[in-house]
């Protein structure tokens, strides 16, 4: 079935009748590496919104050019240069990692298009150095981890332990966390980048005996974290309290039934009530046979808000960018997170879902609790002067 | 705070027995054959992928340490007899390039099969738990047997090498190939033995190291530059010497990422000092390399060569 929609989009993509006027895309992401599933299902999401219209966006032809950065920026440069030189894209979306985001969102400000995070969002970009043509229509990267910060408070936590790998994206999550949790912080540790075992650290949190432990362990990191520390027999006595990434449904399939009854936050998940979530889910799993993660649901979003711009300009982009820029900003279409609007610095205001995870059917997912934050805005905006 | 301190020390001396588990197949394929096989950390990712296939194919853990280890062996037979055998008497730049050219290979070899997703184990239910040392800690039991299981190679290895006619015939090779070579030894087939033997330890520990963390591309290759530290402070070829210098590097790494960020934290705020001991305590090893090469050259326990 993948293939076929590939198919389709490379179909679109050779057929000269349609180069004439849709509106080219250009999507650097990252689809090899062990999180190359990020990039995939946002792939994936964005895809499924463009074959429910036939292969339009707004009922405007639009053509999208994927390319895999491979996690490396030096990739992500190329690959940008080449949309905006050769392919003469008008809009860039993709970008997974915050460390492709700094290299592939100034040049495309600076050739005059718009950049479209579905992912990433550094708060470099969030708040003084904001742009009118730069939006995100995922997080602003703080308010992942100010959520669950949110959410700790909220489930009572007196005092947390708190662990992060030792570098930028790892400190953020910290600070993100500490900006909301109202309890102590009875330890903070950075790892290093990479590390595989995490006994030493586990042993200081048994020592410490702190009420909960806030961990940014991504991708692989976070899988051998959560293993050990079941392993070492805390699971029971110190609980977790987690941000989305580390909680999205490969990572619960991964570290397996330790995970059921863990606490965290998104905001978004599979199970929220509203029509386009709905039809969301029920349309991926037709399409791909498998359940959506949070990643995918970003990819649709963005190319929903998209297609919501376009259908305001009838398909003008770089014609119209004030038209174009106000029809992204009024961000006029039901996004499957529920509530969604853009703050002044064009970077998400929406709610902060508590989730458990649950076991079902021998299958570990996140149910949603409640909301823990409504109509939550990023830390940055006021330095921001659009 | 003294609880600590030993359960710290038990987890660094878990590392220290899981990473000899590596150096010491690593030591003896350098010390006796003076063959320099980056690959050695491909051998451990075969075996991690072989255990993750095995026991996921069975269904059980042991099984599949039982048929993941003879694939192991042969994968290290067709490395020795293919791109090692012909590199004996080459420059050891010679084999570096070999051999790193096998990391290359065997990584794209491993994605092909395999995919980029990471595999993932559990700890059989017969291992996992945890043992209660005194009333109030515990101690994870999957990790007490991989102490245990590093103390068994350790004197098997000890007992071959001192105690059998081969360990006579190894030491003898690895201070002066030519004389026993003139004596009549096979050295052919002892130079396989050892390889085959030492491909098996680092199997060994890959098929162990699945429960504990993602098996993946590239597992091995962060893990083959410990192991490189750990034998030369312990001396390249000597056994014993790589016993001491992984338990050394070990207890030294997960005592200073441990210890040093609270040190640190007395003279500077938490931030930093968690930063700079982060930074520090990945640094100890190296610099723990540097002091004993200062006072000992040739490492702990030198084996006697005659060029």
């Amino acid at each position: 079935m993948k293939n076929t929609l590939l198919a389709c989009a490379i179909a679109a993509i050779a057929s000269p009748a349609l180069a004439e006027d849709a509106v080219k895309i250009g999507m650097v992401t990252t689809l090899s590496g062990p999180a190359g599933y990020l990039g995939a299902d946002v792939r994936d999401g964005f895809m499924l919104a463009m074959k429910e219209e036939g292969g339009k966006l707004g009922g405007v032809d639009v053509e999208v050019l994927v390319e895999d950065d491979g996690l490396k920026p030096e990739n992500g440069r190329a690959i940008a240069e080449r949309f905006l030189e050769r392919d003469e894209v008008e809009i860039i979306t993709g970008v997974i990692f915050s460390n492709i985001a700094p290299v592939v969102a100034p040049l495309t400000l600076r050739a005059g298009k718009f950049y479209i995070s579905p992912n990433s969002g550094p708060s470099s970009f969030a708040g003084k150095k904001c742009h009118e043509n730069y939006f995100v229509a995922s997080w602003q990267n703080d308010t992942l981890h100010e959520s669950a910060g949110i959410n700790a408070t909220e489930l009572g936590y007196k005092n947390a332990f708190i662990l992060a790998p030792n570098y930028q994206a790892g400190k953020d999550a910290l600070t993100g966390f500490k900006r909301f949790f109202k309890g102590d912080i009875v330890d903070e540790v950075y790892t290093q980048l990479g590390q595989t075992d995490y006994a030493a650290e586990i042993a200081k949190i048994r020592a410490a005996k702190p009420e909960m432990v806030f961990q940014f362990l991504p991708g692989g990191m976070g899988i051998n974290f959560m293993k050990q520390y079941d392993q070492a027999g805390l699971n029971a006595d110190i609980p977790l309290v987690l941000a989305a990434p580390s909680t999205d449904i490969n990572i619960l399939r991964a570290v397996g039934a330790s995970m059921v009854g863990n606490a965290n936050s998104a905001h978004w998940n599979h199970d929220l009530d509203n029509e386009a979530n709905k039809a969301f889910v029920a349309g991926f799993e037709a399409e791909y046979d498998r359940l959506p993660t949070i990643y995918a649901s970003q990819g649709y979003d963005t190319a929903r808000l998209i297609a919501s711009a376009l259908r305001a300009t009838g398909g003008d982009v770089t014609e119209d960018m004030d038209g174009f820029r106000t029809a992204l900003k009024a961000a006029d279409f039901d996004a499957v997170r529920g509530p969604f609007k853009f703050n002044n610095n064009h970077h998400p205001i929406q709610n902060w879902y508590g989730r458990v995870v649950v076991e079902e059917n021998g299958e570990f997912r996140n149910k949603t609790v409640g909301i823990i934050a409504a109509d939550h805005a990023d830390a940055y905006a006021s330095e921001c002067k659009m | 705070m003294s609880h600590l301190v030993f359960e710290q020390l038990l987890n660094g001396v878990q590392l220290g027995m899981f990473l000899f588990l590596v150096a010491a197949g690593l030591t003896l394929v350098f010390g006796f054959m003076d063959v320099i096989n980056l690959a050695h950390g491909s051998l451990f990712m075969i075996g991690a992928y072989g255990m993750a296939l095995f026991a996921g194919l069975t269904g059980s853990f042991f099984l599949g340490l039982l048929l993941c280890l003879p694939v192991v062996a042969l994968c290290a037979l067709i490395i020795e007899y293919l791109v090692i055998r012909p590199l004996y008497n080459r420059d050891h730049l010679d084999q570096v390039l070999a051999t790193f050219g096998l990391i290359l290979f065997i990584n794209e070899g491993t994605t092909m099969l395999f995919g980029r997703m990471p595999l993932f184990l559990n700890v059989p239910d017969l291992l996992s738990g945890s043992v209660a040392i005194t009333d109030s800690f515990s101690y994870p039991l999957y990790r007490i047997m991989i102490i245990a299981m590093g103390i068994m190679v350790a004197l098997i290895l000890w007992f071959v090498i001192v105690r059998t006619r081969t360990g006579m015939r190894i030491r003898a090779g690895t201070t002066n190939r030519e004389i026993v070579e003139a004596l009549g030894v096979n050295l052919d087939a002892l130079n396989t033995t050892i390889f085959v033997v030492g491909a098996l330890f680092a199997g060994f520990a890959g098929a162990m190291a699945g429960p504990l963390s993602s098996v993946e591309v590239g597992m091995g290759d962060h893990l083959l530059i410990l192991c490189f530290v750990c034998i030369v402070i312990g001396g390249i070829g000597s056994i014993r010497g790589a016993l001491v210098g992984a338990l050394a590097v070990g207890i030294f790494d997960t005592m200073g990422r441990a210890f040093l960020p609270d040190l640190l934290g007395k003279i500077m705020d938490p931030a930093s000092a968690s930063g700079i001991g982060a930074g520090l305590s990945s640094m100890s090893i190296y610099l723990l390399m540097v002091l004993v090469l200062i006072f000992r050259p040739t490492g702990l326990f030198p084996v006697a060569r005659s060029e």
